[in-house]
């Protein structure tokens, strides 16, 4: 993989750093008066999610890491891994829990994410924007029943938990943005 | 500003000079990497070099008799990028003849003062050691390895251990740029002096302390704006300075870089007792617009050059 120099650096880029794959959030060229120049760095560890700060000296180089972004159609889950496929070309890949941890709760069949690869295997997956889920199970939310506020928490087919409108009620299909988990509106047939 | 800053030097008498952009030789420091370019001819073409400063060119003028001078103009450095660097920036520079770096402090204050329009702003001097002593514990004129990187693994800087290893003036540079000029922004104008030998090699070495040069320099809300100092007017050890920064080159596998002889036989001919100074221009007009980036007061940065 190439190597890139921290004059290369920007947001976006993806390096390898203490054997994880990283994305660059923020870089920062510092130099004090004549003197050294450094890079601080604010990196996204793209295994585990964590954000973490680093500092550099300004010309060191880093290995470049083979990240990149395919767009898949999810399939099924047998238990252990879950299923997707690229639509052009048909190709397979398996993701195990941990790629799709946080964002199991918004997988439907057939619907199109964005999968995470590393070295061609599945580091992270991301959902759409939007989902369109039935839902599961919740309280009738009878007009007049104003104790919930702002509404009432519905649970999903697909097992998330997401407040909704008093008004919605069990097997309606309602379209949520899975970036805040948060009720957008009702999904007309 | 620019109006401002010639009315200011013309009511005090110092003469506005222009000296080349493009010169036939440059500085010899490791942490400056340079512009250079082509002139045709024969029997092989010249190679030239955009100045990282007028300095050079302005001492000569200094030993040639020319009296306390100033200049705005562009200066290039190669590889600088970033919030507060374009490697194309405006200077402010400017030399005067028989001030003391005291008398000089003051002047920058009078200049930044005006430009910023606000006569209840003061300034705050403190010396490098002090500040630095006062924000770390630690002394930055003796280097204990031990105790700087202890510092830095309480302090949430220990990347600096592996990056400076036993680079004294490495870790000046780390710490200061991350422990010390952060806070300089409590004082609205405050200038450090008495920056640490190392790390001066144009400026004189003080009298009473060898381990400090007569070097200052001006911080504005924190920003880093002017490096002055107290002018080296010795060949002799101008020119040993050259041949130290041309081996630290070496070691670092930078290219080694011709001395400028010119400078160098103007500096024996007699540069008189002089300070001077150079202020970055966007910068100060970062600061007097009161924006975040040099992106909001250059026409086009250098990802738009």
């Amino acid at each position: 993989m190439a190597k890139y120099s921290t004059n290369e650096f920007k947001a976006g880029l993806k390096i390898m750093l203490d054997q994880d794959p990283c994305a660059i959030i923020e870089n920062e060229f510092i130099k004090p008066g004549k003197g050294q120049a450094f890079n601080r760095v604010k990196i996204r560890n793209l295994k585990n999610g964590r954000v973490i700060e680093r500092t550099f000296k300004s010309g060191e180089s880093v290995e470049g890491a083979d990240v990149m972004d395919t767009e898949v159609q999810y399939l099924y889950n047998d238990g252990e891994f879950w299923h997707f496929m690229e639509p052009d070309t048909f190709e397979q890949y398996q993701a195990d829990s941990n790629a799709v941890s946080e964002v199991v709760k918004w997988l439907k069949e057939q619907d199109i994410c964005t999968m995470t690869l590393w070295n061609d295997s599945p580091l992270s997956v991301t959902p759409p924007n939007f989902v369109e889920l039935a839902v599961a199970d919740t309280d009738p939310g009878l007009k007049g029943d104003t104790s919930g506020g702002g509404g009432k928490p519905a649970t999903m087919e697909s097992g998330a938990v997401v407040r909704v409108p008093l008004f919605v009620q069990i097997g309606e299909m309602i379209r949520i943005d899975t970036r805040t988990g948060e009720y957008v509106s009702r999904v007309k047939d | 500003m620019l109006s401002s800053i010639r009315g200011f030097f013309e009511r005090r008498a110092v003469l506005e000079v222009e000296t080349p952009l493009l010169c036939s030789a440059t500085g010899t420091d490791p942490q400056l990497d340079f512009f250079s370019s082509f002139y045709h001819c024969s029997p092989k073409d010249k190679e030239m070099f955009l100045q990282t400063s007028p300095e050079f060119a302005m001492k000569r003028l200094l030993a040639a008799g020319s009296g306390s001078i100033f200049q705005i103009c562009k200066a290039f450095r190669n590889g600088e990028v970033g919030r507060f660097h374009n490697p194309e920036f405006s200077i402010l520079e400017w030399y005067r003849l028989d001030f003391s770096l005291e008398q000089l402090m003051d002047e920058v204050a009078e200049l930044i003062l005006e430009l910023l329009g606000t006569s209840v702003m003061g300034v705050h001097k403190i010396s490098y050691t002090e500040i630095f002593e006062q924000l770390t514990g630690l002394n930055p004129l003796v280097f204990c390895q031990k105790k700087y990187a202890d510092y830095a693994v309480t302090n949430g800087i220990k990347d600096a251990i592996l990056l400076c290893e036993d680079d004294h003036s490495m870790w000046l540079d780390f710490i200061f740029s991350f422990k010390v000029q952060p806070y300089l922004d409590d004082d609205p104008l405050c200038m450090v002096y008495g920056y640490p030998a190392i790390q001066s090699s144009l400026a004189r070495i003080n009298d009473d302390n060898p381990a400090i040069a007569d070097r200052f320099e001006v911080f504005v809300k924190g920003i880093e704006i002017g490096n002055g100092f107290f002018e080296l007017s010795n060949a002799n050890e101008q020119e040993k300075r050259f041949d130290q920064e041309n081996e630290v080159r070496r070691s670092k596998q930078l290219m080694q870089v011709d001395k400028d002889e010119k400078f160098l036989d103007a500096l024996r001919s007699g540069l008189p007792d002089c300070s001077g100074i150079a202020l970055g221009l966007d910068r100060l007009l970062m600061v007097i617009e009161d924006t975040e980036s040099l992106n909001d007061v250059i026409a086009f940065p250098f990802d738009r050059a």
